[in-house]
């Protein structure tokens, strides 16, 4: 009895081993398929999700008008004129734009917002305040600095004004939180003009700094959207500076 | 919300003392000087406290002669007189970081020596927000521009981007009016102090970045206004001066910028100094 179990035992270890050595092949490629599969994070699938929802082919086509940064060096930014299917629902074509705004111009250098940010959200309330809500990468992976962060600012306010009337005012939400500061310096607490007179200047004009000491005024740079502080009523959209 | 306010009359009688003294002991001394002349007795005979501060006058002894607390005070000069030099973040906030390993909190406390040394070479009394690796709040940075008289902002900052090499300065945006008549009390709301000394830090951008576009070839000729958190609750003429950058691959490049930095800030405050005292521009005389 004794040998006559020891026979099975062994007999289905050798099976067993047998099985093992056939099937390990196996699972070895099904784990190299598993891992060429990328993980998709939750803030991809919230963009494709967006994007799914923002492009609809059946919508006219039409000319936008989105501003990204003229070059490495420089603060300023240039309007580039990009044929997209825009609605004509406002809190829709807002997202449309700035989803195009947030995937980037031609050059990557020129991108003026996070490529890793999303728009989770835009809202626009009955004063033409437009509420855009984005993800924490808004804030964490732009550069830190004032002309970094008024740029973003400006490359948005713009791309807006000119794309979506309505709009007067700009106000940033990160994952559904107000915060103080974009990444360190621009004041993200009040709201930001949405200016059509700042859509249409390009280039800034160079003051002579012994007359803009007597004179006070902006020359109408992409650094001169106005911030504005819980006003209790609309502005009129200006971006002059007041005497 | 109104978490703090100014009142001039507060000013006023600040700029009697010493800057630095507070206006407890101001008051406790006024009240002993009050007590004094009342009592006819000589001020040698007075109790002193141990440590007296400084500016307080010697004390007279001639009981014909009206006791004056404060006569041979060193009164500040009427006007612009201290500088408030903030060395942005700090702490465990680094603010901009280069791929070398440069970080904007080390940088800007380094420019601020230099900064406060030309300063100070030019007669100004320099009051630094951080003299280390530490991170006040903004509120608190602000506080100590708001407790003195007749003091400019000065934030210094290293930007990620730009050309590297050139130097800009900004001023706040604008800041609408604050509803409800707060102002014509002569109280400032906290969170836009900065609003009635706009002209005034425009005037002091101008100067200083004219200043630096001299030494620093394609800066740009005027200062530049931006929604800056830092100095909308600065109750002085504030501004932010950023430098380009912490993208240079040598950080020799940054430290051979500070002298220049250092002097264009501080011949831009001392050509800016006339133009404090503005008669007629809320909040620019205090």
């Amino acid at each position: 009895m004794n040998t006559r179990w020891v026979a099975m035992i062994l007999g289905g270890l050798f099976g067993a081993v047998i099985i093992a050595g056939l099937y390990f092949p196996i699972l070895k490629q099904r784990v190299k398929q598993t891992a060429k599969i990328q993980p998709q994070s939750e803030e991809q699938a919230r963009r494709e999700l967006t994007q799914s929802l923002t492009a609809n082919p059946t919508e006219a086509r039409v000319n936008a008008k989105l501003f990204w940064a003229s070059n490495v060096h420089d603060s300023s930014l240039t309007p580039v004129t990009v044929e997209l299917p825009l609605s004509n629902e406002p809190v829709l074509r807002a997202k449309q734009v700035l989803n195009t705004l947030l995937a980037g111009p031609a050059g990557p250098e020129l991108r003026t917002l996070p490529p890793d940010a999303v728009l989770l959200a835009f809202y626009l309330l009955p004063d033409g305040t437009g509420i855009a809500d984005f993800s924490e990468a808004m804030a964490s992976s732009i550069p830190s600095g004032i002309e970094s962060e008024q740029r973003a600012v400006d490359s948005m306010t713009r791309t807006l004004a000119a794309n979506v009337p309505g709009i007067t005012r700009l106000k940033i939400l990160i994952h559904g939180q107000e915060v103080e500061t974009l990444a360190g310096h621009l004041d993200l607490t009040g709201s930001f003009v949405v200016s059509p007179r700042a859509a249409q200047a390009v280039i800034a004009p160079q003051i002579d700094p012994l007359a803009s000491s007597a004179i006070p005024f902006t020359p109408l740079t992409p650094m001169s959207a106005s911030r504005q502080t819980y006003a209790a009523t609309p502005e009129p959209s200006t971006n002059s500076r007041k005497p | 919300m109104l978490l703090k306010v100014k009142n001039r009359d507060d000013n006023r009688r600040q700029r009697i003392g010493h800057n630095s003294f507070g206006y407890a002991g101001f008051t406790f001394f006024m009240l002993a000087a009050t007590f004094l002349s009342v009592s006819g007795r000589s001020s040698a005979q007075a109790p002193t406290t141990q440590n007296p501060p400084a500016s307080v006058a010697p004390q007279n002894t001639d009981p014909q002669t009206p006791n004056t607390v404060f006569s041979d005070s060193p009164r500040p000069r009427p006007g612009l007189n201290i500088v408030v030099l903030d060395p942005a973040h700090g702490g465990t906030d680094t603010g901009a970081r280069g791929t070398g390993g440069i970080r904007e909190s080390e940088i800007v406390l380094q420019f601020a020596l230099q900064v406060r040394r030309a300063l100070e070479s030019q007669g100004f009394q320099v009051i630094q927000t951080r003299m280390a690796n530490e991170n006040p709040s903004f509120d608190d940075r602000s506080a100590m521009a708001n407790a003195q008289v007749g003091a400019v902002f000065v934030s210094l900052h290293v930007s990620s981007t730009g050309l590297p090499g050139t130097v800009r300065v900004y001023v706040n945006s604008d800041l609408p009016p604050a509803s409800g008549g707060r102002e014509a009390s002569g109280l400032i709301p906290w969170d836009r102090a900065q609003a009635p000394f706009l002209f005034l830090s425009h005037k002091l951008g101008d100067f200083v970045q004219g200043n630096l576009a001299v030494r620093f070839r394609g800066s740009p000729g005027s200062s530049q206004a931006a929604a800056i958190r830092q100095l909308r609750t600065t109750a002085a003429p504030a501004i932010a001066v950023e430098i380009s950058s912490v993208a240079v691959n040598d950080r020799l490049d940054l430290d051979r910028m500070a002298p220049g930095v250092a002097d264009a800030i501080a011949r831009g405050v001392t050509d800016f100094r006339p133009s404090y005292v503005v008669a007629g521009v809320p909040g620019g005389l205090r």
